[in-house]
C-alpha cells in the first residue's frame, strides 16, 4: 500500500532523514520507534506533505499515487490521515464547522455528496459515542483549551470520521492516561481490515499492547537500522536503545 | 446642474459661494466653517503642514478634482439592498430619497429642521468644516426616553463625480433603544463626506454598524461625534471594504458614570485601497469601559491605518479602556500602521492597548491542508477566523449576516 524507497529529507540545511526504506502492504500496522530526534516525526510530516521539510531523494508510493508530487490535501483525499504530535490550536474555527469542512472536501474529491449540518452532526455523534468523549468536543473551537488528552482525542474523532486508508500517528499515545490510551487504540482498531494500514510512531510498548503491530522498525539518525516482529518492541522497551544502536554500528 | 470648473478646496468653496443662500440652517456658522476649510484645507492636498491627526493619510488625489453637487435621479447600486431593509432611510448624493425610504418614527429631514448639534469641531476638522460648509440634508433621529425603536438602515448611494456632504444626527432620550445599520454603496468616483452626531442618554443603547462598501474609485471620509451619559451605551462596528481612501473618525465622550464605548471595526483591503480608522476615546467621567478591537485584512498593495487614543481626565476613576489593532498580511507589499496614545490623569485606572501584525500562520495552514480541506478554502477559513474576534461582539442577526455577506463576497474577489 504504501512504498518508501530512499527517502531523504532536510529541514533547511540540515539533513534529518537519511536515506528510508520502508514498505507497510495493505491491511498491516507497522510501528516505528526510536531515540528522541532520530527523523520519526519528520518522517510523519514529509508523507502528509508540510512544505517546509524539503525532499532532497527518493520516492513514496501510495497504491498508485506518486505522494510526493501531491499537495497535502491531495494527499488527504488520497486516503492519507496525519495523527499530529502537537495538533495545532484554530482560534475563531469552531471544531464541528472544520471536520464538516474537510469532510466534504474529501467526499468532493471523491465525487460523493456534501454532508449537510444535520447529517454530519448524527455522524459525529455517533462516532463521539463509540469513542466515549464528550459532544461538547464539537461546539468548542478546534483544539483551543483543550487539554493534551482532548488533544489526541480529537485527533482521533477526525481520524474516525475521515476515515483514511493510511494513518500516521505521530506519538499520538504520549502523555496519555490509560484510559485515553484505549481510545486511540480503539480508534485505529475499528478502521482495522484488509483495505487500512498504519504506521504508528510512539516511544512506548504501552499502546502497541493494544494494537499489536505487525512490525517494528527502529529509527535512529535518519535511517531504520533494525526491523522485527512485535517482540523487537518489548526488546527495546526492557533494554532501551543504547544496547542496539551500539550493536546496529 | 452647477459647472464647477475649479478643483479641490476652491472648488468647494466656489460651490459654498453659489449654494450659500439656498442652504439650510445657521448661516454664521456655515460662513465660519467655510473661513476654517479654507485655512485647513484638504489635508496633503494644500500647501503647508498635514495635522498630526492627519499623520498617515493623505487626500491629495481629491485636490485635483471637481464634482458636482447635484443629484441624478436614479436608482443604482443599491437596489437589492432595500429588499433587506425593512425600516430605511435612503439618501443619494447627500439628498434624501423619500420615494425609496419607508416611514421611520422620530425621524425629520436635516433640510426641513437643521440641527448641527454641539459636538462638532469645524474649527479643527477640516472635513467637518467642508461638510458643516456644505450640508443640504441629514437624518435626525430621535428616540424618546425608554422606547425601543428597533432595527433603521440609514442608506447613502453616490453617483459618478458628486460630493455628498449629509448631516446626521441621533438622539436618544433616557433608557432608549436604537440599531442603526448604516451602508453606502456607489457607482463610479465620487466623494462621500458625512457627519454624525450621538448623544446617548442615561441608560440609553445605540448600536451602530457601518458597513462601507463603496467602490474602489470613491473617497469615503467619514466623522463621528457620540456623547454618552451615565450607563449608557455606544456601540459601534465599522467595516471597511470599498474606497480609494477610507476615513472612519470617531470621537466618543463617556461623559456620565459607567458609560459605556465599544467602537469596533475590521478593514478589508486589496490593490491600492487606503483606510484609516481614528478614534478618540475621552473617559471623562468614573467607571467607564471602552473597548476597541481593530482587525485589518491587507492583500496587494493596500495600505491599513490605526490612529486610536485613550484621554482619562482627571477624576475618571475606576476607567477600563482597552485597544487592539491586529493585521494579517497576505502581501508582502501591505502596509499597516498604528498608532495608539494613552493620555490619563488619573490614578485608579486600567487600560491597555497592543497591536499584532503577521501573515496567516503556516502551521494551521498545513493542519487544515492535511485534512484535505484545498489551500485557497483553508486560508479562507482562517482569514475569517482571524476577523471572528472583531465580529463577534455584532449580535444583531440581520447585521451579523449583512457584515459576513460581505465579507465572503470580499473573499471571493481575491484572486486565488
Amino acid at each position: 500500500m504504501l512504498e518508501i524507497h530512499g527517502l531523504t529529507a532536510a529541514i533547511g540545511d540540515k539533513p534529518i532523514l537519511k536515506g528510508i526504506d520502508l514498505s507497510v502492504p495493505a491491511g498491516e500496522i507497522h510501528a516505528i520507534m526510536g531515540p528522541n530526534g532520530s527523523g520519526k516525526s519528520t518522517l510523519g510530516y514529509v508523507l502528509a506533505g508540510r512544505e517546509d521539510y524539503v525532499v532532497t531523494g527518493g520516492t513514496v508510493t501510495f497504491e498508485s499515487h506518486d505522494m510526493l508530487s501531491m499537495a497535502p490535501e491531495a494527499r488527504a483525499a488520497a486516503g492519507l490521515f496525519l495523527a499530529f504530535q502537537a495538533p495545532v490550536e484554530l482560534p475563531g474555527v469552531n471544531n464541528a464547522n472544520f471536520i464538516r469542512t474537510a469532510l466534504n472536501a474529501v467526499r468532493r474529491a471523491h465525487g460523493e455528496t456534501e454532508l449537510d449540518a444535520v447529517q454530519f452532526l448524527r455522524l459525529a455523534r455517533a462516532e463521539l459515542k463509540r469513542l466515549a468523549m464528550p459532544d461538547d468536543m464539537l461546539k468548542r473551537n478546534v483544539n483551543v483549551g483543550f487539554s493534551g488528552g482532548e488533544k489526541k482525542r480529537n485527533e482521533v474523532l477526525q481520524m474516525a470520521l475521515l476515515r483514511p486508508r493510511f494513518a500516521v500517528l505521530d506519538e499520538t499515545d504520549s502523555g496519555l492516561d490509560i484510559d485515553a490510551l484505549k481510545i486511540v487504540a480503539d480508534g485505529v482498531n475499528a478502521l482495522r481490515g484488509p483495505a487500512f494500514s498504519a504506521l504508528v510512531i510512539t516511544h512506548h510498548q504501552r499502546l502497541l499492547d493494544h494494537l499489536v503491530p505487525n512490525r517494528v522498525h527502529v529509527l535512529a539518525g535518519g535511517r531504520i537500522v533494525r526491523s522485527g516482529g512485535p517482540e523487537l518492541a518489548r526488546e527495546l522497551e526492557k533494554n532501551g536503545y543504547g544496547a542496539m544502536l551500539a550493536e546496529a554500528a | 446642474m452647477n459647472a464647477i470648473v475649479e478643483t479641490g478646496t476652491a472648488g468647494f468653496l466656489a460651490r459654498y459661494a453659489a449654494a450659500r443662500d439656498a442652504l439650510p440652517g445657521d448661516s454664521t456658522l456655515r460662513a465660519a466653517a467655510a473661513d476654517a476649510f479654507r485655512t485647513l484645507g484638504l489635508p496633503g492636498a494644500s500647501r503647508g503642514r498635514r495635522s498630526e491627526a492627519w499623520k498617515y493619510t493623505t487626500l491629495q488625489p481629491l485636490g485635483g478634482m471637481s464634482f458636482r453637487s447635484a443629484t441624478v435621479s436614479r436608482v443604482s447600486a443599491m437596489t437589492e439592498l432595500l429588499a433587506d431593509a425593512a425600516a430605511r432611510l435612503v439618501f443619494q448624493d447627500g439628498k434624501f430619497r423619500e420615494d425609496l425610504s419607508t416611514s421611520v418614527p422620530g425621524f425629520a429631514r436635516f433640510a426641513d429642521q437643521p440641527d448641527f448639534g454641539e459636538l462638532s469641531w469645524p474649527d479643527r476638522d477640516p472635513m467637518v468644516a467642508l461638510n458643516t460648509m456644505l450640508a443640504e440634508d441629514g437624518a435626525i433621529l430621535t428616540v424618546p426616553e425608554g422606547h425601543d425603536a428597533g432595527m433603521v438602515f440609514l442608506i447613502h448611494d453616490g453617483t459618478d463625480a458628486s460630493s455628498a456632504h449629509p448631516r446626521h444626527m441621533i438622539r436618544l432620550a433616557q433608557g432608549a433603544r436604537l440599531t442603526v445599520m448604516e451602508m453606502s454603496v456607489g457607482q463610479g468616483c465620487y466623494l462621500y463626506n458625512p457627519v454624525t452626531e450621538i448623544h446617548v442618554a442615561d441608560g440609553a443603547v445605540l448600536t451602530h454598524v457601518r458597513l462601507q462598501t463603496d467602490t474602489t474609485e470613491a473617497f469615503h471620509l467619514a466623522t463621528i461625534y457620540a456623547a454618552v451619559a451615565a450607563g449608557g451605551t455606544y456601540d459601534s462596528f465599522t467595516l471597511n471594504i470599498g474606497g480609494r481612501i477610507t476615513r472612519a473618525e470617531i470621537h466618543t465622550a463617556l461623559d456620565g458614570p459607567g458609560a459605556i464605548a465599544h467602537l469596533n471595526g475590521a478593514q478589508l483591503l486589496t490593490g491600492s485601497q487606503h483606510a484609516d480608522f481614528t478614534s478618540v476615546v475621552r473617559h471623562a467621567a468614573p467607571k467607564g469601559t471602552s473597548r476597541q478591537t481593530i482587525k485589518n485584512v491587507l492583500a496587494g498593495s493596500s495600505r491599513g491605518v490605526f490612529q486610536g487614543r485613550i484621554e482619562v481626565a482627571r477624576g475618571a476613576q475606576g476607567t477600563d479602556g482597552y485597544q487592539m489593532n491586529r493585521a494579517l498580511l497576505l502581501s508582502p507589499d501591505a502596509e499597516i500602521d498604528t498608532k495608539p496614545e494613552l493620555e490619563i490623569f488619573a490614578d485608579d485606572v486600567k487600560c491597555s492597548h497592543g497591536a499584532t501584525v503577521g501573515e496567516l500562520d503556516a502551521e494551521q495552514l498545513f493542519y487544515l491542508r492535511s485534512r484535505g480541506i484545498p489551500d485557497r478554502e483553508a486560508r479562507s477559513i482562517l482569514v475569517r477566523a482571524f476577523l471572528a474576534e472583531a465580529l463577534d461582539p455584532v449580535t444583531n442577526d440581520i447585521a451579523r449576516g449583512l457584515l459576513e455577506a460581505a465579507v465572503a463576497r470580499w473573499w471571493e474577489g481575491q484572486a486565488a
